[in-house]
């Protein structure tokens, strides 16, 4: 199934892109492990998406868990805490 | 209820002249965020922003006896002594109407998605976020409706 990423901020100049359309791997169904899968990748992907790195998600343009179910077609959004305000 | 992200200035005086004329407000607080000391640029996440903020807003409503509100916050280049954010809420009385205006901001420091990147005399910087603000909104969590009257 294909979803929507996208990334803002630090993490999008680190990474150096906005986002992309992805097709999921079979086994990756929710927020925690599509970000192992991305950071599987290695290179800017390890270093901005590893475990030390706090970060933030959300699914659809809600906060989301990491344990949140992802589906076909959700936009999900990483990026680090938010500095609003 | 009005939100409104933006890149443009607003004026606070004629924000709260547009919240409701309902003869039974009785007090409206508001609040406004300026810059402090260094020119930043703010991004934020088109969509997800403006829902975010009116989430907030509505839990507002919800705990408290809020009228009308306004949330307005900039995007964009900004200097210092510019103006970033505002809150106003319109009450029967003014415990409902501050308590309101302080929960939607500090719910909107750590919900609603913005970033800061300070433009420093050494650079660029990402501003980090801070504990403290965790800790503001975490406080509503176990005391609902402790600032009421």
């Amino acid at each position: 199934m294909k979803v929507k990423l996208l990334f803002f901020a630090g993490l999008r100049e680190q990474l150096g892109t906005s986002g992309e359309e992805i097709e999921l791997p079979a086994g990756v169904t929710t927020v925690a492990g599509l970000r192992a899968h991305l950071r599987g990748r290695g290179g800017a992907y390890e270093l901005a998406m590893g475990d030390k790195k706090l970060l933030r998600a959300a699914v659809n343009q809600d906060m989301a868990a990491p344990t949140a179910r992802l589906k076909a077609g959700d936009e999900v959004a990483f990026f680090p805490p938010v500095t609003g305000g | 209820m009005k939100i409104s992200v933006q890149r443009e200035d607003f004026d606070l005086g004629s924000e709260v002249r547009d919240l409701s004329k309902s003869t039974r407000i009785g007090a409206i607080a508001s609040f406004v965020g300026v810059v402090r000391e260094v020119a930043m640029s703010l991004e934020h996440y088109p969509g997800m922003t403006e829902n975010s903020i009116r989430k907030i807003a509505e839990e507002a409503a919800a705990r408290w006896k809020v009228m009308d509100c306004t949330v307005i916050h900039r995007y964009g280049d900004l200097e210092p002594n510019d103006q970033i954010v505002m809150v106003a809420v319109a009450s029967a009385h003014r415990g409902d109407a501050f308590a309101a205006c302080e929960f939607i901001m500090d719910y909107l420091k750590t919900q609603a998605p913005f970033w800061k990147k300070e433009h420093t005399p050494a650079g660029p910087r990402w501003v980090e976020a801070r504990a403290s603000d965790d800790q503001a909104a975490e406080r509503w969590k176990f005391k609902p409706g402790a600032m009421k009257p």
